[in-house]
C-alpha cells in the first residue's frame, strides 16, 4: 500500500528524514511519534507528496510518486484523506460548504452533494452545525469537519498529523473513535501524534522516529520515548 | 467536460464579483488603453491608406508625347519601356482619356473645363512603378525617346510622403505595442489579487486532489471575461468616436489629401475582430503569466 525505500529529505543543513525505509499495509493502523522537529510531519508529507524526497522513493500503491505527473498526483490526493492539527477549514465557507467543497473538486453532482454531506455531517456527530462557520465551532467540532473532508470521497488512505494536538483529552479520545471507525472500513490509517496515552491505549502498530531516523517499529502500542 | 466549463465560468464571475473592485478598475484601465490604442490604429491605417493613394496617384511617371508621333510609335516606346527594371505597366492615354481622369478629379468643379474649345492636353505614356527607386533611371530614359516631349515624375515629393508615413506607422507601433504590454500588466495584477485571496482555497483545493485547470480555470476565465468586456465597450466607443470624426472632419480632409477618410464601416469590422482578439489575448495571456508566477504547481507552498 504505502512503501518508502531508502528515503532521504533535506531541508537547507536540516536532514528532516534519514534513509527511511518502510511498508504500510492496506488496511493498517499507524501510529508516527517521536520529539519535535524529528520529522514526523516530513515522513507523513511525504506519503501525499506534498514534499519530494531527495533520495530514495516512496510508492503508493506499487506507483512510484517521482514518476507522476502533475495529474497524476492530484488523482492520487483524491485517494489520501488529509487532517492536520490546525484543521485548515476555510473560514468564509459553511460547515456544509466546507465539506461540499471536496465533492466539487472531484466534480460531483449538485444531487449527490446534497444526498451526502448531510449524511457524513450526521456520522460525525455535527449534523447541527451545518450552516455554521468554523468559528462558530469548538475545536473538537472543526476537527470532526475536517475528517468529514478528508473522508467524504472514500479515499483508500487516511493520514493525519497531529489531529488531536488542539484538543483537550475527552475529545481527543472521541476523534480517535471517529478514527477506528474509518479504519474498520477498511481505510489505511496514519496518524502523527505525540499524545502517549492515546498510543498506549490504542495498541496499534507504532512507528518512532528520532533526528529523521526511524529507531523503532513494533506492535502493541509502545510508545518507545520517555518524554 | 461541459460541466467542467461551466463550473469554472460561474466561479470566474464568482470571483470576478467579489472582487468587483479590482474587475472593475482593470476593465476601466484596459478600456482606456484600448481606446487609445483604437485612435492610433485609425490613425495609422488612414495614413497608410493615404500613402497608398498618393503613390498610386503620384508613384507614376507621365510621359508627354509630341503631337506627331504616331500610336504605332508609342506602341513600340511601351514594349521598350516594359522591358525595362522596375516598371509594372506602361499604357498609353489618350489626350481624351486625360481629359476624362482630369474631370473626375476635379469633380463638382468640372464644369469649369467646359468652356475650353480645344483639349490642350498632349497624349501620354503612364508607367506604373514596381520600385519607387528605379523610378529616376526610367524617367531619364524615357525622357531620351525620340518623340517624347516632357516627362513628370514627382519622386522627391512621393519619397517624403513615404517616410513621413513609415514614420508615424513605426511610432504607432511602438504605442500600441506598450499600450498592449501595460494591459498585460494590468490584467496579471487582477489575477494575481484573485491568487492571493484564494491562497486557502487554492490549497485546500490541492489537498482534496483537484487538478491544475480545476484550479485555473475559473482564473483564466476570469481574465477572458474581463478582456472581452473591455474590447465590447471599446468597440462601441470608437465605433463612435470615429463614425464622428468622420463626419466632422471628412471634408477638410478631402480639401486636404483630396483623399476622403477610410471607411467607417470598413474599420468598424476590422475593430471588432481585432480588438476581441487581442482582449482575449492579454486576458489569457495576463492570467496565465500570474498563475505562473503565483501557483506553484506542486509542493505546500501554494
Ligand atoms: N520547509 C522547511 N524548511 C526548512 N526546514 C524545515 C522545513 N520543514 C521542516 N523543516 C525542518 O525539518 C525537521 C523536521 O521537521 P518536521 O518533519 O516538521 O518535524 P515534526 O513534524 O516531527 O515536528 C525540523 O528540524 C524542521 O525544522
Ligand atoms: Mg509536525
Amino acid at each position: 500500500m504505502i512503501d518508502f525505500k531508502n528515503v532521504t529529505k533535506v531541508y537547507a543543513d536540516t536532514v528532516a528524514l534519514k534513509n527511511a525505509t518502510l511498508h504500510i499495509d492496506q488496511g493498517d493502523f499507524v501510529f508516527v511519534v517521536g520529539p519535535t522537529g524529528s520529522g514526523k510531519s516530513t515522513f507523513i508529507k511525504l506519503i501525499s507528496k506534498l514534499i519530494e524526497p531527495d533520495e530514495g522513493e516512496v510508492y503508493v500503491e506499487g506507483k512510484p510518486l517521482s514518476k507522476m505527473s502533475n495529474r497524476d498526483v492530484a488523482f492520487l490526493r483524491r485517494d489520501i484523506g488529509m487532517v492536520f492539527q490546525d484543521f485548515k477549514l476555510l473560514d468564509n465557507k459553511t460547515v456544509f460548504d466546507n465539506v461540499a467543497f471536496a465533492m466539487e473538486v472531484v466534480r460531483c453532482s449538485r444531487r449527490t452533494i446534497d444526498r451526502q454531506v448531510p449524511q457524513m455531517l450526521s456520522v460525525m456527530g455535527i449534523e447541527d452545525k451545518a450552516n455554521n462557520y468554523p468559528s462558530e465551532l469548538s475545536a473538537g467540532e472543526q476537527q470532526r469537519v475536517a475528517i468529514a473532508r478528508a473522508i467524504i470521497n472514500n479515499p483508500r488512505i487516511f493520514i493525519a498529523d497531529e489531529p488531536t494536538g488542539n484538543l483537550d483529552s475527552d475529545t481527543a479520545w472521541e476523534i480517535m473513535q471517529l478514527l477506528e471507525l474509518i479504519n474498520k472500513r477498511g481505510t489505511t490509517v496514519v496518524m502523527v501524534t505525540h499524545a502517549k496515552d492515546i498510543v498506549k491505549r490504542m495498541q496499534k502498530r507504532v512507528i518512532s522516529i528520532d533526528e529523521g531516523t526511524i529507531i523503532r517499529d513494533s506492535r502493541g502500542g509502545d510508545y518507545g520515548f520517555d518524554d | 467536460m461541459i460541466r467542467g466549463v461551466l463550473y469554472s465560468l460561474k466561479q470566474a464571475f464568482r470571483h470576478g464579483f467579489k472582487n468587483k473592485g479590482m474587475s472593475l478598475a482593470s476593465i476601466f484601465a484596459i478600456t482606456a488603453m484600448m481606446l487609445i490604442l483604437a485612435l492610433f490604429f485609425f490613425l495609422t491605417v488612414n495614413v497608410s491608406f493615404l500613402t497608398e493613394n498618393i503613390k498610386d496617384q503620384f508613384g507614376t511617371i507621365e510621359v508627354f508625347l509630341k503631337d506627331e508621333t504616331t500610336k504605332e510609335q508609342a506602341a513600340n516606346m511601351i514594349t521598350s519601356i516594359k522591358e525595362m527594371q522596375g516598371v509594372e505597366n506602361a499604357e498609353y492615354i489618350t489626350k481624351e482619356q486625360a481629359m476624362e481622369e482630369f474631370k473626375t478629379r476635379w469633380g463638382s468643379n468640372a464644369y469649369l473645363l467646359d468652356g475650353l474649345a480645344d483639349n490642350p492636353l498632349p497624349n501620354s505614356i503612364r508607367i506604373t512603378l514596381s520600385e519607387l527607386e528605379s523610378g529616376d533611371f526610367i524617367a531619364t530614359t524615357a525622357a531620351s525617346l525620340p518623340g517624347v516631349e516632357d516627362v513628370r515624375f514627382y519622386r522627391e515629393e512621393v519619397g517624403k510622403v513615404i517616410k513621413v508615413s513609415n514614420t508615424i506607422q513605426k511610432g504607432a507601433l511602438i504605442v500600441i505595442i506598450f499600450l498592449v504590454v501595460v494591459s498585460l500588466v494590468v490584467v496579471s495584477n487582477t489575477i494575481k489579487l484573485t491568487v492571493m485571496a484564494r491562497q486557502d482555497e487554492i490549497q485546500n483545493m490541492r489537498y482534496v486532489g483537484a487538478t491544475n485547470w480545476f484550479i485555473r480555470g475559473p482564473m483564466f476565465l476570469e481574465g477572458i471575461i474581463i478582456g472581452c468586456i473591455s474590447a465590447a465597450i471599446s468597440i462601441v466607443l470608437s465605433s463612435v468616436i470615429y463614425t464622428r470624426l468622420c463626419e466632422t472632419l471628412g471634408e477638410q480632409a478631402f480639401q486636404l489629401f483630396s483623399a476622403s477618410l477610410v471607411d467607417p464601416q470598413f474599420l468598424i469590422k476590422n475593430i471588432i475582430w481585432i480588438f476581441f482578439a487581442l482582449g482575449i489575448g492579454i486576458g489569457a495571456c495576463g492570467s496565465i503569466v500570474s498563475m505562473r508566477r503565483y501557483l506553484n504547481r506542486k509542493g505546500e507552498t501554494v
